[in-house]
């Protein structure tokens, strides 16, 4: 696995005398790199400095003057986007990313340790499933899934959206968790057979702690992927009270056309959490996108 | 012991049921209801063989969807693939690096924020009277170009382009840095001391060692290229008229605006049939190149 921080510090200590000799030409040709640097910096970072600005504003002062910092703060706008009804998408949204992060995990976890400590008939198969299963959009299946839920009456419920989401997440979740799996020694796990141990105990005393950095991998990738699920969470679940915030939003941008300050201030609630799962989890993030990106 | 025997498979039991159930069988069922014209609440469905397919390829709206589709894939592999490599590139190149983890983090961010949000905030960008587009082309002077960026029929779908571009750009440019940061420095310095210069160290040492990850980035681009929905859908619902409709959001129509269940269905095969081409001839080409 790549660890991006550590990787950075060791990479650029190979060759100083080189470097000395080769300075000057290197400054001269650090200028165009840094220039395409801003460039895309100030395209990315300008639109989110704006929403972050013009969320504290009237919605007369953005009108008139959008470009500039506010005149005066109004934080009153983050208490009335959660009055409006963000505090409800909020709750739901947690609800539903917490249980689709357990039931995943767990399943993927369970799957894993079944594919990696056991021989048995139809093994490779259920491989190719579930690498076969990455590949699948959700869109492809829309129709059926719809008529599915339905069947089971769970439609415009909580687990109209869960059941779904773990589904779709175990592929790529099963693999991630195998390639751990694969790493445990197996003098381990035979030395707590011989102590008396079941192969569950071996899985829940054993395997779980022993891989809880690649478990907490699988539960930030799926929190990401749920926390922003946008095209079940739209169809699947009709009532207002059952949205989470990204098909809440939509309702939400509805009841607010003329108020844009408390609409912008709503975005920025809506954002942070995974924002700030990102900034602090940055490591356990790119190293699972980067083994779940390895297809086949 | 025949026990003994089963005890893999109840391990494997929940991930095959929940697999099976909502990822499996839904593929297969939806092949079956494209042949078939049914509605979304009532039981009955009637047997149409091949009228759905025949019906849509006679849609205008499915070539302008397909269309705009196309023009998602290329404009997508330009920026995200080649753009994303390129800025992976500089971030990685020993000059930058006093501050190449920032920019890694800040070009990062969009992909992490909920595609409703980020929609939502380009409404604004292109709003024509206060969005930030038009107040800097006047900024600039060049109000002539300024225009409703959202509502003109000839700019919509690649105002919705830009939108995927900008979210998606750091997601591809960071596989990309994950992968020049697994080539063997010493191939670098080799380089270095016969002389090549950035670029070409760039093309004669960094493209050829991330081939495989420009593999898995064009398949992933391409893709999403062909099944977006969250962006058409929130920025213009496929307006105005059918300029900007792609084929996801032509399902959702039919499905859920129109209750034709079995022609969404037909368009949702269509869709299948063309991620697994576009995987097939990625994996043909990669395949290929492997030989050389």
């Amino acid at each position: 696995m790549i660890d991006l921080e550590t990787k950075a510090t060791i990479d650029y200590t190979y060759n100083v005398p080189a470097k000395r000799r080769w300075k000057k030409a290197k400054i001269k040709g650090a200028v165009p790199l840094y220039f395409i640097l801003m460039v895309y910096f100030i395209v990315v970072a300008y639109p989110l400095f704006w929403m972050i600005m013009n969320s504290f504003k009237t919605t007369d002062e953005i009108f008139s003057n959008s470009w500039a910092m506010p005149e005066k703060w109004l934080f009153s706008n983050y208490s009335h986007a959660w009055e409006t009804g963000i505090s409800g998408y909020f709750v739901n949204s947690l609800v539903v990313t917490v249980s689709t992060c357990l039931g995943t995990v767990f399943i993927s976890a369970l799957g894993a340790y079944g594919l990696t400590r056991f021989s048995f008939k139809g093994k490779n198969a259920l491989l190719i499933l579930c690498m076969g299963g990455m590949m699948l959009s959700p869109q492809v299946s829309l129709v059926p899934l719809y008529k599915l839920i339905q069947a089971l009456g769970i439609h415009d419920t909580y687990l109209a959206m869960i059941l779904p989401y773990v589904a779709y997440r175990i592929p790529i979740t099963i693999l991630l968790i195998r390639a751990a799996f694969l790493e445990v020694p197996k003098e381990i796990e035979e030395s707590a057979v011989l102590d008396g141990c079941s192969s569950w105990a071996v899985f829940t005393k054993i395997f779980l702690p022993l891989n809880y950095p690649i478990l907490l991998t699988g539960v930030i990738l799926t929190a990401y992927f749920t926390w922003n699920e946008f095209m079940f969470a739209l169809i699947f679940v009709d009532s207002e009270s059952l949205k989470t915030i990204p098909a809440g939003l939509m309702q939400f941008r509805d009841a607010l056309q003329t108020n844009w300050g408390v609409l912008l201030a709503g975005l920025m609630i809506s954002a942070a959490p995974v924002i700030l799962l990102f900034l602090f989890m940055q490591k356990y993030f790119i190293r699972g996108l980067a083994a779940g990106s390895v297809k086949g | 012991m025949p026990i003994r025997k089963l005890v893999p498979y109840l391990y494997l039991a929940p991930c095959i049921v929940m697999m099976g159930l909502f990822v499996y069988y839904p593929i297969v069922e939806n092949f079956r209801f494209s042949f078939y014209d049914f509605s979304a609440f009532s039981p009955d469905k009637a047997f149409v063989g091949f009228t759905n397919f025949s019906n849509l390829f006679q849609d205008p709206v499915f070539y302008t969807a397909l269309k705009n589709n196309v023009w998602y894939a290329v404009i997508s592999i330009v920026c995200q693939v080649f753009g994303g490599l390129i800025l992976a590139a500089i971030l990685e190149d020993p000059i930058t690096r006093f501050i190449s983890s920032f920019f890694r983090t800040v070009f990062f961010l969009p992909v992490v924020i909920s595609v409703t949000v980020i929609a939502l905030l380009f409404t604004f960008v292109y709003e024509p009277n206060m969005g930030i587009l038009n107040s800097f082309l006047h900024g600039l002077g060049l109000d002539s170009w300024t225009r409703e960026w959202l509502g003109d029929s000839e700019t919509a779908i690649f105002a919705v382009i830009a939108v995927s571009q900008w979210q998606s750009i750091g997601y591809i440019m960071m596989l990309f840095i994950v992968a020049i940061q697994a080539i063997p420095k010493e191939i670098y310095e080799a380089a270095e001391m016969d002389g090549a210069g950035k670029i070409r160290r760039f093309l004669s040492v960094t493209v050829p060692q991330v081939k495989e990850m420009f593999f898995v980035a064009s398949l992933i681009t391409l893709t999403g290229a062909f099944t977006v929905f969250n962006e058409p859908y929130i920025l213009t619902g496929g307006g105005p008229g059918n300029a900007s409709e792609v084929l996801g959001t032509l399902l959702y129509n039919s499905a859920f605006a129109k209750d034709q269940m079995g022609y969404a269905s037909a368009i949702a095969t269509v869709i299948l049939v063309l991620t697994l081409l576009v995987s097939l001839v990625q994996m043909k080409l990669f395949r290929t190149g492997k030989d050389d």
